[in-house]
């Protein structure tokens, strides 16, 4: 075969005077980097992904991976990823793929904004001492409520409530499907939100039998291919999400090729075994606006007035989209900024597509209250929150709760490698290769999930300490205690942040 | 024996005249019609002791030295904040954050006392503050508590709870005794409630002779009730708290 | 949307009284009660509201404005004669004093809406909290400190003494007082920045930080109001009238949202109270009042006191007969009541309530 004209990546190496010849790094690799060579262990380079997979299962620390010193010249324009896939799409017409956010260095707002803390005129608190409180219910509100006076004297309910999710703080896990994730992945996830009182999603591949235990944790999803969608899956969870698009790859349909639909992918999605697993780009039942309302409605009126929740990209008139969401009916609004993970988008589409979370949710707030509306249903943020301290900037600019995947996966030993989609990851989480799937222990994962949780749920009530405030309440849109440096006035002004110093 | 009328007098002109006083050598002084002037002791040291008729100002006893201070009605917040020897006596009520960091000496309140009462107060050999309370106790009782003695008698409370919640909330040194049950629910994660042993009975006994004279109570009376004691069961409760 | 607000925090003493039986009592106890506190203070903001003050006016909405320029009054009449019948105007009536060198202009009108102005269903109320923010927020000059009907706020800049001398204080019968010296440390204390904050017959005096401001200020916005007195202590006087007047809780609900209790509280309580305090938690989440605070709002038909739920900030109630008494501390009730009948300090988040007889 023709070498192709893209030098390797990454370069893995092997110190042959540690190497014991134990041939572990050959196990791990799902990639196929190394192999028996009769008396050594033989590296394709080609095909390592800097996954560390067998630099964490060498016992000897043998193995190096470097980036490959023999790249491209360097070029501030022509940069190494435009040639790379230039040579490819030369070597196949193809359209290269990606997983993960993207890693392009546009701006990082959330880097830009810093937090308030008391000093003298407020008393900071301690929230190691004092209570501190992250509970967080997800739903639509009333704007007020009414009581009678029981006949006890005390406070009686008038009102009634909409169906409300209840979070122990407001950090859930986005959608990830078992296909685009192996099952035990998403065991891991569903242990760890029961264990943490959170909630994780389906994504749109359907729910297997093994997550029934946890159905008091889970929202399931109704994606444009509907798989494994029917009234016991639409019942099963404590909500519905409707998907109208992701951050990554905004407008864009979804393929899972045949080829990674195994028999319990397959029953979990309800189509035959082999056959491609085709989401389409719009959800064919939604043209307009009020085709939303009515689909919000018909998964209504099939669960019994469960919660519904919409997830879009954040584009650029989120703010109007996200008000007819609202509008439509829907409890939650769940906003993906364009740097959202991703198992496979076009790399293209990834990097160049939508706007960032931090936009997205001052935008959106600002407009539902604009509107008098901005209680009618929470927003759930996500799209590269990265740490408690994003997750506290962007309930400050306005969401309700925050979603994480990337930060989750990488408990389970991602990298951040960005190959998902080949299916041959070797820590077992974006693939279904049995082999490889089998190493991912959901109950060990899991510990360290809830332990990532747990260790932001304290970070999260520093914060709060520091800030002086003892209700997560207190934080939502306080866009008052964030500063901005080095953001122009007009993302000040977009964001509702003053500059540092004022 | 001194008489001073603070009638109407700003409390820097009436507090020279006490720190006057007790420099002169006077041992014996009452302050009247005093209201809300505050920092009355403040700092002060020596062995005189100081009658206080009508309601002190906040910051009563804070930093004091060696003093007693009698104050024959309420009292308002910040009593003996990190006070390091003396006394203080209360025949009336106190409010809140009272003893912070006190490092010694005895702080007796016939009454109700507010919230964070004996927050952070502190022990080290033998210098270890005291504080009791006939009355009941706001939420926080003895946060951040790290050394000395605080007792909570719970007398004339009317049905009302004893204490608060979050008792003891970090506490990491020192104990609490309790006159009554104390529910595990108002109580924080790092404290342990125990019977008393009879080294706890000799302290008890000891700290409420002293204070029964003062009040004029009766030590059989409240010793007729049952105590539970309050203690830290880790002096690092957070050691699992930070990541390597 | 304005984002270029500022908070100011003061650090203060309260004080304040009523008698239920609604006896008429003079200004002279409240201003003695307030100049106790004078360390709490520190000279860059005092004032006072009464109710009851106004008896010959009091089926007529008593406006007090305030003008930095006497030239911005006329601008001010042209607007109010357009939109209410006008009783009576009046300058305010001062006395001079030495530490008050310059005043704004300070007149009071008492006035009734025009009902023709009165487009479609609007209530009366709404017709006057629309005028005050718009007067406060697009009339640059003018500012309307006290709008309700048979009461008055008066404040300024300087001591509590100074102001209650420059406002005659002294003068005035009311059976509903409350007063606060402030202690202003982030921006320069200014006439409009003093407390009370009043709307319509709402008065606030408050004690402490509103650390939620901003999601606090951001929520109002969202039901129209405009909050335009660079303070934080402003969004207490119109979370009432939200939640009271518009919303239809009553004052006890009204407090459960302002100090709402610990989860650990409502999860223990019996099913109904705890559906109910559930609701009003996640229904008004973002009225918390969250940060150290003492609070004394007066109303038209009564007086309640309340602080923070962890009780940051002190706040002691006494009763005498039919007066109760409410400040930041004991010795600023002794002053003018020097044997209550009864002396208690109010636990965290626990409303005083007090309410005229009729």
């Amino acid at each position: 075969m023709f070498k192709s004209l893209a030098p390797p990546e990454y370069l893995a190496t092997i110190d042959r005077e540690k190497c014991i010849r134990c041939k572990r790094c050959i196990q791990n690799c799902g990639w196929g980097v190394y192999s028996w060579g009769g008396d050594k262990v033989l590296i394709n380079t080609s095909k390592c992904v800097k996954c560390l997979r067998c630099y964490h299962y060498c016992p000897e620390e043998a193995i190096e991976i470097v980036d490959n010193p023999t790249r491209f010249k360097q070029n501030a324009y022509w940069g190494y990823n435009h040639l790379r896939n230039i040579k490819r799409q030369a070597e196949t017409g193809g359209i290269p793929l990606t997983g993960m956010g993207s890693d392009l260095p546009y701006t990082i707002l959330f880097d830009s904004l810093l937090i308030d803390a008391c000093q003298v005129t407020n008393p900071s608190i301690d929230p190691l001492r004092e209570p501190m409180e992250l509970r967080t219910y997800l739903g639509k509100k009333p704007s007020s409520v009414e009581f009678e006076k029981g006949r006890d004297g005390k406070l009686k309910l008038k009102t009634k409530m909409p169906p409300q999710l209840k979070l122990s703080l407001p950090i859930i896990f986005s959608p990830m499907s078992f296909g685009s994730i192996s099952l035990n992945a998403q065991k891991v996830l569903a242990i760890a939100a029961k264990e943490c009182g959170i909630l994780m999603n389906t994504g749109e591949g359907g729910l297997h039998e093994d997550l029934f235990p946890y159905r008091d944790n889970i929202i399931v999803q109704v994606a444009s291919g509907r798989f494994g969608v029917n009234p016991d899956y639409l019942n099963a969870g404590v909500a519905v999400e409707i998907k109208i698009g992701q951050g990554a790859k905004p407008g864009i349909g979804g393929h899972l090729p045949g080829e990674k639909i195994p028999l319990e992918v397959a029953r979990a999605r309800m189509i035959p075994v082999g056959t491609d697993a085709i989401s389409p780009a719009p959800q064919h039942d939604i043209y307009s606006i009020e085709d939303l309302r009515q689909l919000i409605y018909a998964i209504k009126e099939a669960t019994n007035y469960k919660p519904v929740s919409v997830k879009i990209a954040a584009v650029h008139n989120v703010a109007a989209i996200a008000s007819g969401i609202v509008r439509a009916g829907a409890d939650i609004v769940y906003l993906d900024g364009f740097r959202g993970g991703t198992g496979a988008a076009p790399s293209i589409i990834r990097d160049h597509l939508g706007i960032p979370i931090e936009h997205a949710i001052a935008a959106v707030d600002d407009r539902l209250r604009q509107e008098g509306i901005r209680n009618e249903a929470s927003i759930i943020a996500a799209g590269g929150i990265r740490s408690s301290a994003d997750a506290a900037k962007a309930i400050a600019l306005g969401a309700d709760a925050v979603a994480i995947a990337t930060a989750a996966l990488i408990t389970m030993g991602c990298t951040t490698c960005g190959k998902c989609y080949t299916g041959n990851c070797s820590w077992g989480i974006t693939t279904q290769r049995p082999e490889l799937t089998a190493r991912l222990d959901p109950e060990v994962y899991a510990e360290r999930l809830i332990n990532l949780i747990h260790a932001w749920e304290h970070e999260l009530k520093e914060i709060l300490g520091a800030l002086g405030i003892n209700a997560i309440e207190s934080l939502r849109g306080n866009r008052e205690r964030l500063r901005g440096v080095g953001l122009d006035t007009q993302i000040l002004d977009i964001l509702g942040v003053k500059p540092a110093g004022r | 024996m001194l008489e001073i009328n603070a009638g109407g007098m700003y409390y820097r002109d009436l507090n020279q005249k006490i720190r006057d006083a007790v420099n002169s050598g006077e041992k014996d002084i009452t302050v009247r019609n005093v209201n809300g002037q505050y920092y009355i002791g403040d700092g002060l040291r020596g062995k005189s002791t100081i009658t206080v008729e009508g309601v002190p100002g906040n910051d009563l006893a804070a930093f004091m030295d060696g003093p007693t201070l009698v104050i024959k009605a309420n009292a308002q917040d910040n009593i003996s904040n990190t006070m390091n020897t003396g006394k203080v006596v209360i025949h009336g009520n106190a409010g809140d954050v009272l003893g912070y960091g006190m490092r010694g000496g005895k702080l007796h309140i016939l009454g109700d006392v507010g919230y964070r009462v004996g927050i952070h107060m502190k022990g080290v050999k033998k210098q270890s503050p005291t504080i009791v309370v006939g009355g009941t106790a706001g939420d926080f009782f003895g946060e951040y508590m790290a050394g000395g003695v605080l007792i909570l008698l719970g007398l004339n409370n009317d049905g009302r709870p004893i204490v608060g919640d979050y008792l003891g909330t970090g506490m990491h040194g020192g104990v609490i005794y309790v006159r009554g049950e104390i529910d595990k629910n108002n109580c924080g994660a790092e404290v342990g409630i125990l019977d008393l042993d009879d080294e706890d009975m000799k302290v008890l006994k000891e700290s409420l002779t002293e204070y029964c004279k003062d009040m004029g109570l009766s030590l059989d009376e409240i010793m007729k009730k049952g105590f539970k004691k309050l203690i830290p069961v880790s002096l690092r409760p957070y050691g699992n708290l930070y990541a390597y | 949307m304005n984002h270029d607000y500022q908070k100011d925090i003061s650090g203060c003493g309260l004080t304040g009284l009523i008698s239920r039986k609604r006896r008429r009592i003079g200004g002279a106890d409240i201003v003695k009660s307030l100049c106790l506190m004078t360390d709490r203070g520190n000279g860059l903001g005092a004032g006072y509201a009464a109710y009851g003050i106004y008896p010959e006016f009091k089926d007529f909405y008593a406006f007090h404005i305030m003008f930095d320029e006497p030239s911005v009054r006329w601008t001010l009449e042209e607007y109010l004669k357009n939109n209410y019948h006008i009783e009576k105007i009046e300058e305010i009536p001062t006395s001079p004093v030495k530490a008050i060198p310059i005043a704004p202009l300070l007149v009071r009108y008492f006035v009734t809406p025009l009902r023709d102005k009165m487009a479609g269903d609007i209530q009366e109320a709404d017709f006057v909290v629309n005028t005050v923010m718009k007067v406060n927020s697009e009339i640059e000059g003018a500012y309307i400190f006290s709008s309700g009907k048979n009461m008055g706020a008066f404040k300024g800049v300087g001591n509590p003494r100074d102001i209650a001398e420059f406002f005659r204080i002294e003068e005035y019968e009311g059976w509903t007082w409350t007063a606060h010296t402030r202690f202003p440390t982030n921006t320069p204390g200014w006439w409009g920045g003093a407390h009370p904050f009043t709307l319509l017959d709402w008065s606030i005096v408050h004690n402490g930080e509103i650390s939620s401001y901003g999601i606090n200020k951001r929520y109002l916005e969202m039901f129209g109001y405009k909050l335009t007195l660079l303070t934080d202590t402003e969004v207490a006087a119109y979370m009432l009238d939200l939640l009271i007047r518009r919303q239809g809780l009553d004052i006890p609900s009204a407090c459960l949202v302002l100090a709402a209790p610990f989860w650990k509280k409502i999860d223990s309580l019996p099913e109904g109270e705890r559906e109910a305090l559930t609701a009003l938690r996640q229904t008004y989440g973002s009225a918390l009042l969250n940060g150290p605070f003492s609070i004394l709002f007066g109303h038209s038909k009564g007086l309640v006191g309340i602080n923070d739920r962890i009780k940051l900030r002190p706040l002691v109630a006494a009763t005498k007969d039919d007066v109760t008494y409410m400040a930041s501390e004991e010795s600023a009730i002794r002053a003018i009541c020097p044997a209550p009948d009864k002396v208690w300090a109010p636990r965290a988040g626990d409303p005083v309530i007090v309410n005229l007889e009729d």
